[in-house]
């Protein structure tokens, strides 16, 4: 059976070329990139190659980027930087739709006694400006925002809040594990002052991240060890996966274009069909400032969990923000937190498509959900009576 | 991703019976849209009372389908009397067992078939009885006790899996917790044997006690409280937040901290405040 892979937000597949450029850093050419022999020596090479291609991906200067292990790394790492070098400011500053990674990490930190703010979101799951800005306080060590969020696809205004984060002297970091390589990204015109990206989100491999630090921003290394990434990431490197990533980010330059039009147009009409094929279904999200590969969409009265797995008997590969699927007992705390119904929210599936996909793949899903999500209505005790309580199209 | 068995699979995308008897003997409903699964089901009896129909309704998850279909699998051509008898660990084996993550949709199914009955026999429902622990999900602490005994469940993570009580907030958990240890010594023949203590497990029963039962509580209202130290049966607290400016915060120390720790910790122990 055909793989349909519609699950890009949650890893991507390595690209032959990515895959290529890494090969020969696991048997044949494994040195140590720090050793002092040129055996050594050229794997360190590749590793400022790969630095260069990272930083022109996202505007930045090539020792503005530290390799880190992953996307929570670098979250991590920034944060708990931001609080160590300024030990006086107790107070964070993120939303309500951040990825666990930085969700989890502050209320961790809240335990520990910082203060932390959670901006709500609208049904759009968009912030209030003003109430960001009234947020903002001497107190604020750090904000942290996410450039967009990774199950509605939403873009937060990340330049706008990070002026307003510098012209009060705040750190401003922002997880773009999702954001970089679908939208352009130029820290040199920026206001941010720490990036996160994730390698396996674009068609670089598991196992690597970056985190971008703007020159001048005192930074306190989260792995202490050698002096591998000028002593803010002690460890060995990564060589194959750094490799990796370099080759991905250079991709990702070449496509961004590709990913805007392409990838756009065949999520639009994924999601347009669907919309048009199945009654009392919705987007949830801006449809407006959303990343181009991303669809969220809520099909009322059906359960998540029940729709992917009769996708997957097709090769459908998608996710959900249904309780069943979330790994707790309740639905996705992005979509709780845009307010969504829990009719809707139990129903939501996530469509993230890549360069990858093809219109023969859409034509195929439109063809097939629509019948799947019919059958499980029809199975469920609220389809009838709900459609008349609601009277919703 | 799951691990579901060959048989729920076939249940789930083949499911048995669906839809709603029609002049049916007896209809009953468990769960509910918010809680995020549902079971509507019905049945008839034939001429000599052994159930001759039965069809069901369900939102919810793969194994939720799947044990609803299995459920009236099970209990045709049974009477009444017999399908009484099905727990939730006979609708799990039936299907060659079910993710602990998910045991909570075998029980649905058994209290469904129960309220039904129920309904049928003009009994009162035994799911409504007891008082409600668990909000998120309207959980009694009848049905937790239940589920504990008849699933020989031992931790809180059991009993959210098959109850899904404490897979919401979670600030339920300490209530949850009490109910574990009350039944588990009971089931055991005797009281929770209560050890004498060294200071280090003495620290570490009260910092526990404080973070799942205390805690909570005071961070409802803004406070917090922190251990400062344990000299004999002395327990040092600092009170933070809310709390170290309130009027009423002795009060909570003696009526609630204090008796929270005696309970959970030891009987002789007494608290008290310093400044730090």
């Amino acid at each position: 059976m055909k793989t349909i892979y519609l699950d890009n937000n949650a890893t991507t597949q390595v690209a032959l070329e990515v895959l290529e450029a890494m090969l020969p850093y696991f048997h044949d050419l494994y040195g140590n990139p720090s050793s002092m022999h040129s055996f050594g020596g050229q794997v360190g090479r590749k590793i400022r190659e790969a630095r260069e291609s990272a930083a022109a991906l996202i505007g930045a200067a090539p020792d503005e980027v530290i390799f880190t292990s992953c996307g929570t790394e670098s979250d991590n790492a920034a944060i708990r930087s931001a609080l160590l070098t300024q030990p006086e400011k107790r107070h964070i500053v993120t939303s309500r739709v951040e990825h666990p990674a930085i969700k989890a990490l502050c209320a961790h930190l809240a335990e520990q006694g910082y203060r932390v703010t959670e901006l709500p979101v609208d049904g759009e799951g968009r912030l209030d400006m003003e109430q960001y800005k009234r947020s903002l306080t001497p107190d604020t060590a750090i904000v942290s925002l996410m450039w967009a969020n990774n199950e509605t696809g939403v873009i937060f205004p990340i330049e706008a809040a990070a002026q307003l984060a510098r012209a009060r002297g705040i750190l401003f970091h922002t997880d773009a594990v999702q954001a970089v390589g679908k939208i352009p990204i130029d820290m040199s015109k920026s206001a941010v002052s720490m990036l996160s990206i994730s390698g396996h989100k674009l068609h670089a491999p598991k196992g690597v991240g970056v985190l971008y630090v703007r020159k001048g921003t005192r930074f306190s290394p989260f792995l202490i060890g050698g002096h591998q990434e000028r002593s803010r990431r002690g460890g060995t490197e990564n060589t194959p996966g750094i490799i990796g990533l370099g080759k991905a980010c250079e991709l990702a330059a070449q496509h961004m274009e590709t990913e805007n039009t392409k990838v756009k147009a065949l999520r639009d009409r994924l999601e347009n069909e669907l919309l048009t094929r199945v009654p009392n279904s919705r987007v949830n999200g801006d449809r407006v400032n959303r990343l181009p590969n991303t669809s969220n969409i809520s099909f009322e009265f059906v359960e998540g969990e029940g729709i992917l797995l009769m996708m997957d008997e097709y090769g459908i590969c998608a996710s959900s923000g249904s309780a069943c699927t979330s790994g707790s007992l309740q639905p996705s705390h992005v979509l709780r937190a845009m307010g969504v119904p829990f009719t809707m929210a139990h129903g939501s599936i996530r469509f993230s498509l890549s360069i990858y996909n093809t219109d023969e793949e859409v034509d195929f899903v439109i063809d097939k959900l629509p019948p799947i999500i019919e059958t499980l209505r029809s199975m469920s005790p609220y389809w009838r009576t709900g459609e008349r309580a609601c009277g919703t199209a | 991703m799951w691990e579901y068995t060959d048989k729920v699979k076939d249940h789930f995308l083949h499911p048995r019976n669906v839809g709603e008897v029609e002049d049916a003997d007896a209809v009953a409903e468990v769960g509910s849209i918010a809680c995020g699964d549902a079971l509507k089901l019905s049945f008839k009896l034939d001429e000599n009372k052994r159930i001759k129909e039965v069809k069901f309704q369900t939102f919810g998850c793969a194994s939720a389908i799947a044990t609803s279909s299995a459920l009236t699998e099970m209990v045709k051509g049974m009477t009444l009397e017999e399908a009484e008898k099905i727990t939730n660990q006979d609708i799990a084996n039936y299907l060659g067992g079910l993710p602990q993550e998910k045991m909570h949709c075998s029980v649905m199914g058994r209290e469904a078939l129960e309220k039904a009955i129920d309904v049928y026999k003009g009994r009162a429902p035994k799911t409504v009885e007891g008082n409600i622990v668990c909000d998120c999900f309207g959980v009694t602490d009848i049905e937790i006790e239940r589920a504990i005994r008849e699933n020989n469940l031992a931790t809180l993570e059991d009993v959210t899996n098959f109850t899904k009580a404490g897979g919401g907030c979670g600030n339920c958990h300490g209530a949850i917790q009490e109910i574990i240890d009350r039944v588990r010594a009971e089931l055991s023949g005797k009281p929770a044997a209560k050890p004498k203590l060294s200071n280090i497990q003495k620290i570490r029963m009260i910092e526990e006690t404080i973070e799942r039962e205390i805690r909570p509580a005071l961070k409802h209202d803004g406070g917090n409280i922190e251990l400062i130290d344990v000299v004999g049966n002395r327990v040092l607290v600092a009170t933070r937040g809310a709390c170290a400016s309130c009027q009423a915060s002795n009060q909570t120390l003696k009526h609630f901290v204090e008796a929270k720790l005696k309970e959970l910790v030891w009987p002789e122990l007494t608290v008290e405040e310093v400044s730090q």
